[in-house]
């Protein structure tokens, strides 16, 4: 119990933080991005929940993304709904997305769950491009809301997403911690025996992607408020699903605070980067360094900092 | 009839998937880079030298299967032995697949590629319908390639050795044959049809380095359909989907051709994991 309080006493800090330095009106490209690194934050920790504590591996990072985007581009086109039910919504869409494929593919191995969510994004992309309500190929502008707080709207999403990213990381932690979390470390280590035990491993699996693909629709809903123009190619970028990947590896799949550390590690370096070199490039780096870690340190930097104390 | 020629070419492109995710139980995902590399090595010696791409492709096989055996031994080094494969090995291939897109977007551009011989214009009469070279050609080499493929571990020492592992890596070892070795071979072998699917593939159509998305969604499909590991299966997935994609595209577009994959792996999953022909 005394845990919890802590915890929440420390992301109430974090929030506290973020709205601190919002108020402050630093240079805006601070805010502009960390948006960026802490959308990051919320996609690694989301994906984590089913990659790290089940070991089910969702390569489908932009399908879930971009089902919270698009989600919002359609309320906000049809109601001009504010950005709470925005992002409520958004979530609420990914999660069932989540659901379905969980329900129709993770009863088999979990490699046939990887493969769906491959061609997932492909399937969603190709949906998209076909709907020209929601912009089609071409994409569609979006009016941000006037009057935001703190003078501009992207400082404004800025505090939206501090708050988000607590969120999901108390949730992460939460579910590490309770019997949930310890069910799925059941069956991520050997399904059959978890089962024989007595483990409901269908049910934790299905529960385990509807609140990953939830929290990743949360991160995507309010995307379109921030870059102002949604076309396809953006919201399915294929640097969500590397990343999604390549930061709870970098950090460490076994601890919320893994994912955290990869985000801010790595999606700070790819900030500094994108404005040195190419985003090509960018991408490429981001490639050999996951490859590298998964073979040389599987553990990720956490298990490396391990093996440094216990020596 | 168009359906029927991509069947052909899909065959030849899920041949690779068959046997190394179908028989070794491998997700390799990589496979459609390696297609598409396939095809972009064809490109350079196609338009440097006019060299006929499916010539390209036959000749780079031995190259092609130099690196997949490396990336098997690789493979194994790093996860089979440890018993991590199921998380960390996809992680693998899938970071193998985006260094292998990213690479070549890097050197070739974003720009459409494609490929230039003696038949490719040209058309033939079959039963009163016109067939264009472009496609028949990619479709008899895939249905030699699955013919020759099904004859090699039918027949061969070690085709059978293959199918051995796949079975019963245990008992293969109290044979004296070393599971490793075997399965470097296999792996090679998928790697080095992947070489020749990709010429065939610039053969039929313009190829960028994000055409490996498209393929990977058919790729596993067809595998899955057809029967994990089974090569006359993958054949007769493969022309089911090429036909069903045709009559999709003809009905209601070319972009809905994708979702056609998605949707027979999807079912298949759902209704019969073990495919048509499953054992």
């Amino acid at each position: 119990m005394r845990g919890i309080v802590g915890a929440l006493l420390v992301g109430g800090l974090v929030i506290a933080a973020g709205v601190g330095l919002a108020g402050a009106r630093v240079n805006p490209y601070v805010y502009f991005a960390g948006y960026v690194i802490l959308q990051y934050v919320v996609i690694a920790t989301a994906w984590n929940i089913l990659g790290g504590y089940a070991g089910y591996v969702n390569f489908g990072t932009p399908a879930f993304f971009a089902m919270g985007a698009y989600t919002a581009v359609l309320l906000i086109k049809s109601l001009r709904a504010p950005l709470p039910v925005l992002i409520v919504a958004g979530g609420l869409v990914a999660g069932l997305l989540g659901l379905g494929i969980g329900y129709l593919t993770l009863r088999l191995r979990g490699t046939f769950f990887s493969i769906a969510t491959l061609a997932l994004s492909v399937v969603l992309q190709t949906v998209i491009i076909n709907w020209e309500y929601v912009g089609g190929s071409r994409g569609l502008s979006v009016l941000r809301p006037a009057g935001p707080p703190f003078g501009s709207y992207v400082t404004f999403l800025f505090t939206v997403m501090v708050g988000l990213a607590v969120v999901a990381v108390l949730t992460a932690r939460f579910i590490e911690r309770s019997w949930i979390g310890r069910g799925l470390a059941a069956l991520r280590d050997n399904e059959e025996a978890a089962e024989c035990m007595g483990v409901p491993t269908l049910r934790l699996k299905l529960f385990a992607t509807t609140v990953s693909g939830f929290l990743l629709g949360v991160a995507g809903a309010p995307f379109p408020y921030y870059v102002t123009f949604v076309e396809p190619n953006s919201a399915f970028a294929l640097d969500y699903a590397v990343n999604a990947l390549a930061m709870p590896m970098i950090g460490g799949t076994t601890s919320w605070i893994g994912p955290v550390i990869g985000a801010v590690l790595l999606g700070t370096a790819q900030q500094l980067a994108t404005v040195t070199i190419s985003s090509e490039m960018n991408l490429f780096i981001v490639g050999v360094v996951l490859v590298a870690f998964v073979v040389l340190a599987p553990e990720g930097i956490l298990g490396l900092a391990r093996r440094l104390r216990g020596r | 009839m168009a359906g029927l020629l991509l069947g052909g070419f899909y065959a030849a492109v899920s041949l690779g998937v068959s046997l190394i995710f179908g028989l070794l139980d491998i997700a390799n995902i990589a496979q459609p880079a390696f297609v598409i590399l396939g095809a972009y090595a064809a490109y350079v010696f196609n338009s440097a030298v006019g060299l006929d791409p499916i010539l390209v492709g036959l000749l780079l096989t031995p190259v092609f299967y130099g690196v997949g055996a490396l990336v098997y031994r690789v493979y194994y080094g790093s996860f089979e032995r440890r018993g991590e494969e199921s998380l960390r090995g996809l992680v693998f291939f899938f970071g193998i697949l985006f260094i292998m897109e990213v690479s070549l977007s890097m050197t070739f551009g974003v720009d459409y590629r494609l490929v230039q011989a003696s038949y490719t214009g040209r058309s033939i009469e079959l039963a009163g319908v016109g067939v264009a070279f472009r496609y028949l050609v990619p479709c008899v080499v895939g249905v030699a390639m699955t013919v020759a493929l099904y004859l090699f571990l039918g027949r061969t020492f070690y085709g059978r050795a293959i199918m051995a592992v796949s079975q019963d890596q245990a008992a293969l070892r109290l044979m004296g044959a070393d599971p490793v070795q075997i399965k470097t071979i296999a792996f090679g072998i998928g790697i080095a049809a992947a070489s020749l699917a990709g010429a065939l593939l610039i053969s039929i159509a313009p190829v960028v380095p994000s055409t490996d998305r498209d393929y990977i969604g058919r790729m596993f499909a067809i595998t899955v359909l057809g029967g994990m590991g089974s090569i006359g299966g993958t054949l007769v997935a493969a022309v089911i989907l090429g036909i069903t994609e045709s009559l999709m595209s003809t009905f209601f577009g070319p972009s809905w051709s994708l979702a056609v994959s998605f949707g027979i792996l999807l079912l298949a999953l759902a209704i019969r994991p073990a495919g048509l022909f499953g054992r």
